[in-house]
């Protein structure tokens, strides 16, 4: 309790400013980059920066209020986190599933809550936070022993619980961020190979989508000989391992040359197909596509621009960056508007052209710089919900560097992921902020033991 | 436990390097080692606006400019800012009905999107401008947008000044490398088009940075790229505006042309091709309907029937043959010849002759024998010292070749013919390698196979004038800033004609003065000035449903004056006139005098002068052939007419209330007949352009006699 006095006084000692430091670049970096997507020569830009018209005008607003917001976590109770953290996430279920009832679609899914003023609170955003918590808790309990599968599957079930009911929502995107809980979770004793059969299950995909069904099967074929002949010692030991080199033999083909194909047609949109089609640089028949063949029975028109449209777009702008960049405001696509949703999603396309590869490097080397720091932080923590904490924040911000950045890059499907700090949107950069002002609050108090 | 998972920390941190490292590796291709973003960035972004300069002004020999610049409006409409307008009264203002306004509408929205301005209506009339000018307030998303037009003050010179026209893509083809691109406009005809280069100027560049939808976002770079646009130059041409102007006037309901040179400086002063059009019907935005009327036109009002029409040159053509005759000395000034109706030296009577009697060389000409110069070029062509009509054929071409004739002359407007001077490869063909001079003897009275255009024959006076010289007649003087290309440079050659004696051209002279005084030309004498003159009748015949029909005799007439220092030579042809000196010459003197006087005074010369603007002398032929088109236009406008009231009938549309208060505004119709409207597209009346009141009554009335 001392402690906690004291911390009162003097804004509470222990800090991390470093963190807090490379937060408030990344803020200031994201504003820029709004302002350069939005600026217009014609405008006097002290003056657009205070009337709150602009986006830019408005981000500044929204991290004043984020200031604001990290004021109160650093003046709070460490103990309060870990007290309400179950409470919270019942909490974030609650919304989740209250968007179902009182929702507002926005581009599509039904996710957002109106909060009035124009304002919209998209609760599987907030509920980042409550799942972290709540995660962190749960494996902090002295009770809880995460050899056991059955702590394993509890712990799968608080961090996918929200992801399924955003799935649901039609917000796909948000719902695979909640698998990055599993890189902490193996962190915290989950056995590699959950992740490593994950891994190679994401290979054989991309491997189906990419090379040609009959070849694939084939090479399958040959690989899974090649164990059998490879193994035949600890075969004779082991009478069981020709079963399950078998199964899971029968099991890559089935999900070469049925699974896949039935899911990319019945399951997945068609634009959701093509996209996913067109990272591999592939063309996505849209024919085959169940809902796709329904709605042109339904007569509805097919969307004019390509699929790509925006991939493309993207990688143009960040190409044509060069190496050093074409300057600060400078940028054509940028300043043409040519690549769509730029200041939310495609933020990074502005300083790829702007500052080129050089500034894409030390933007991204500075993110880098944030994440391992946080995994140091981390590693520092006495307690196991600082520390599980500190790793889920850390995954969180990874999963949604690299899906967002890779997404602008061609590298991963187009998913609506924001880049954090930096994407315009008051929502994710409030629950960002609150995301790492929570660690650095948790950090500020690491000798505590908190469960 | 966090003991043992210690080291997955680890593993961690490699992980999240190694997937930045691949972002990076991923950077590195697309930003160092893709140049194709960068291109298509800029295919995207940079649009290069091309800055058109002002084409240059021609300026006749008074420096009264004949071909300027004015500055015509386009409404120009952004579809999504024009939603909600008062639309009805915009239609009202244009006098199209709101169909129409839909369908353009929908059209510009789907060619060139809806956020973007396109063109609603080119080249407003002054009046509709004036209309909409006054109500643009009311109509957001619509602006009228200025652009730069051709104009002719003077209506005058249509064929001589050209026009300039969208390039087709056959244009485009000829001239790559030329910079100009789709939608460009370029001279196609006339100075428009041979001074194309010097007129045009040079285009500016300014490069813009767009959006994605093509709006103008501001300059790229600050314009660090652009480049400014020069104005093109300006012409002053030795043509004299009211000359060209009374010569149109005169030659108004005719068929033919006339050309007059200085002959000092081979300076062309008028260049007449009848019947011409007002050149400002080729410059509005009823450009396209205009036209079709004047293509479709019989009397191919388009062509410059001065420099692309051969004729035979008749009468005229013996002033050659004179001078030849002379130089070669087959004959002299005294040389009597005695003509009885016909030229009997070949056997056959042929060519006839008009008056009988004894003629020296001045009474030849004066009188115009054909006996007289089918004797002087019999003698020409079989002089003993040549051996055969071969050689002697070769000489007398190289004598009228150096006269600017057989070839092109190199006049500086577009498609000049050729004009012909048989030689003798052609006749063997015809008649065998044994040919001879009576062969060809209807060739002495510029019958035969000689042709000429009116240019040439005007370079012919022009030439006799210097006495033995001429500078190519062309019609621009100077280039102001200078001749760059050196396109002027041909018409400082003083071309020199083959060794004629000074006393042949005295004596060719006293000739064509003679005619004006008691010859052939006595009706074309200019009170108080000696002119020199040589009329000429041509025979011809034209195919009337396909069989040969003998045609009323084209009139010809040459001259120049005065016979001191002359100043103006003249040359000129009435198609299908009958005798010269009813048409022709009057007409040829009329503008020498005005040329020479500065303007017609006495009354009974602009007595003169107006009759002959009122004489209708546009060959039959012509005439059938406009009213034969003329009734097919009606027979088709009654078909259109019958189907329209059977559409009302069938339909109870209001539209027609408004088309028809409408069509009061757009054009003026024609008395006699009703606009019929093509399913609410622009009027269509029967109003040619091109036809002139006379002409119209004509057919018209004939019309009344058959039904």
């Amino acid at each position: 309790m001392d402690t906690v006095k004291k911390g009162n006084k003097q804004i509470s000692p222990g800090i991390d400013w470093v963190i807090v430091w490379v937060y408030a670049t990344l803020v200031a970096i994201g504003i820029l980059c709004i302002f350069m997507v939005e600026y217009k020569p014609s405008i006097n830009i002290l003056q657009s920066f205070i009337a709150g018209k602009t986006n830019y005008s408005k981000q500044l607003m929204f991290s004043s209020l984020c200031v604001v917001m990290a004021m109160f976590i650093l003046l709070a109770d460490s103990k309060l986190f870990t007290a309400f953290a179950n409470l919270m996430y019942t909490f974030g279920i609650f919304l989740m599933l209250a968007t179902f009832v009182i929702g507002k679609s926005i581009n599509g899914s039904k996710s957002w809550i109106p909060l009035g003023g124009g304002f919209n609170l998209q609760p599987a955003e907030i509920c980042k936070i409550f799942t972290s918590l709540a995660l962190a808790k749960f494996l902090a309990r002295q009770e809880t022993d995460f050899t056991k599968l059955r702590s394993q599957i509890i712990g799968g079930c608080i961090a996918l619980a929200p992801a399924f009911l955003s799935v649901l929502q039609n917000e796909t995107g948000l719902a695979l961020v909640y698998f990055s809980f599993f890189i902490v979770m193996y962190r915290e004793g989950l056995p590699p190979g959950l992740l490593i059969i994950g891994f190679s299950f994401g290979v054989l995909v991309i491997a189906t989508l990419v090379v040609e069904p009959n070849i694939l099967a084939v090479v399958l074929t040959i690989i899974a000989g090649a164990t059998i002949y490879f193994t035949r010692k600890i075969r004779k030991r082991n009478r069981n391992l020709l079963t399950i080199i078998i199964v899971v033999w029968a099991l890559c083909v089935g999900v070469q040359r049925f699974a896949v194909p039935y899911i990319f047609n019945n399951v997945f949109q068609c634009y959701q197909s093509t996209r996913i089609f067109s990272m591999v640089g592939k063309d996505y028949d849209c024919s085959q596509n169940k809902s796709a063949m329904r709605r042109v029975a339904d007569k509805e028109k097919a969307a004019k621009k390509p699929d790509d449209y925006n991939v493309r777009q993207s990688k143009i702008a960040i190409g044509s960056g060069g190496l050093i960049g074409r300057g600060f405001l400078k940028g054509t696509q940028t300043r043409g508007k040519y690549v769509p949703e730029q200041h939310t999603d495609f933020i990074f396309t502005s300083i790829g052209e702007a500052f080129g590869l050089a500034g894409c490097v030390v933007f991204l080397g500075l993110y880098l710089f944030l994440l391992l720091r946080i995994i140091n932080t981390a590693e520092k923590q006495r307690s196991t919900f600082s520390r599980v904490y500190a790793y889920c924040v850390a995954c969180i911000m990874f999963f949604h560097i690299v899906v967002n950045v890779c997404m602008t890059i061609g590298l991963f499907p187009i998913i609506g992921i924001t880049l954090p700090y930096i994407s315009y949107g008051g929502s994710s950069l409030l629950s960002f902020t609150i995301l790492l002002f929570i660690l650095v609050r948790l950090d500020a108090d690491r000798q505590m033991v908190l469960r | 436990m966090s003991v043992f998972n210690q080291s997955r920390s680890g593993i961690i941190q490699i992980a999240f390097g190694f997937v930045f490292l691949v972002i990076v590796g991923q950077l590195v291709n697309l930003q160092v080692f893709s140049a194709k973003y960068k291109l298509a960035a800029e295919n995207n972004a940079i649009y290069r606006k091309i800055i058109y300069p002002d084409r240059g002004i021609i300026y006749d020999r008074n420096n009264k400019s004949i071909l300027e610049n004015t500055i015509m409006y386009d409404l120009v409409v952004t579809p999504i800012e024009a939603k909600g307008i008062d639309t009805l009264s915009l239609c009202e203002l244009m006098a199209i009905d709101t169909v129409e306004y839909k369908r353009r509408i929908k059209d510009i929205a789907f060619k060139n999107g809806s956020v973007r301005p396109s063109v609603f209506e080119p080249l407003l009339a002054p009046d509709m401008y004036a209309r909409l000018n006054e109500n643009m307030y009311k109509f957001p998303g619509f602006v009228l947008s200025e652009r730069s037009a051709r104009s002719y003050p003077y209506s005058v010179a249509a064929n001589v000044l050209g026009y300039i026209a969208e390039v087709d893509t056959s244009f485009l083809r000829k001239h790559k490398d030329e910079g100009y691109e789709n939608g460009d406009y370029a001279g196609l005809t006339g100075l428009e088009r041979a001074y194309e280069k010097v007129l045009m100027g040079r285009r500016g560049v300014k490069r813009f940075i767009r959006d994605n939808k093509s709006r103008i976002q501001g300059s790229f770079e600050n314009g660090a790229y652009d480049t400014t646009a020069v104005a093109g130059k300006n012409l002053h041409l030795s043509l004299d505006a009211d000359l060209q102007k009374l010569g149109e006037k005169l030659m108004n309901n005719k068929v033919g042309s006339i050309v007059a040179i200085d002959p000092r400086t081979g300076g062309i002063l008028c260049m007449v091709s009848a019947p011409t059009y007002d050149p400002n019907l080729l410059t509005g935005g009823m450009r396209k309907k205009h036209y079709g009327e004047l293509a479709l036109d019989p009397r191919l009002p388009l062509i410059n029937r001065t420099v692309s029409t051969k004729y035979s040159p008749g009468s005229t053509f013996k002033t050659i043959v004179g001078i030849i005759g002379l130089t070669e000395g087959v004959i002299n000034a005294n040389s009597r010849i005695e003509c009885r109706g016909a030229y009997y030296g070949c056997g056959n009577g042929k060519p006839k002759c008009l008056e009988a009697g004894d003629f020296n060389f001045k009474e030849g000409i004066a009188h115009s024998c054909n006996t007289y110069f089918a004797t002087v070029y019999k003698r020409i062509l079989d002089q003993p010292k040549f051996g055969s009509a071969d050689s002697g054929l070769r000489n007398f071409n190289q004598y009228a070749s150096s006269f600017g004739l057989g070839h092109k002359l190199g006049v500086d407007v577009p498609s000049e013919k050729n004009g012909n001077l048989p030689v003798s490869s052609y006749y063997r063909k015809i008649f065998g390698y044994n040919w001879n001079s009576c062969n060809i003897i209807s060739n002495s009275i510029g019958q035969g196979e000689v042709q000429t255009t009116i240019v040439q024959l005007a370079n012919v006076m022009a030439t006799i004038a210097n006495r033995g010289y001429y500078y190519t007649p062309h019609l621009v003087d100077s280039i102001e800033g200078g001749d760059t290309y050196g396109m002027l440079d041909s018409f400082k050659i003083k071309h020199i004609t083959r060794d004629v004696p000074d006393s042949v051209f005295t004596q060719v002279q006293d000739g064509m003065q003679a005619v004006m005084e008691f010859g052939t030309g006595a009706a074309a004498q200019v009170p108080g000035i000696v002119v020199c003159g040589k009329t000429g009748t041509v025979q011809n015949a034209a195919k009337v449903n396909g069989v040969m029909v003998k045609q009323k005799d084209h009139a010809f007439f040459g001259a120049f004056a005065p016979r001191n220092n002359p100043k103006i030579a003249i040359a000129m042809i009435c198609e299908n006139a009958g005798f010269g000196a009813e048409s022709s010459a009057p007409i040829a003197s009329l503008l020498i005098e005005k040329y020479l006087k500065d303007s017609i005074v006495e009354p009974e010369r602009k007595d003169l002068a107006e009759a002959l603007a009122k004489k209708n002398l546009i060959p039959p032929m012509m005439k059938m052939a406009m009213a034969r088109m003329d009734s097919i236009k009606q027979a088709k406008l009654i078909l259109l007419q019958q189907q329209k009231e059977k559409e009302e009938e069938d339909s109870s549309d209001e539209e027609i209330s408004i088309d028809t208060t409408n069509n009061t505004d757009v054009s003026p119709k024609p008395i006699k007949r009703k606009p019929i409207k093509d399913s609410g597209k622009k009027a269509y009346t029967l109003n040619n352009a091109a036809i002139l009141t006379d002409e119209r009554n004509y057919y018209f009335k004939k019309k009344t006699i058959k039904a």
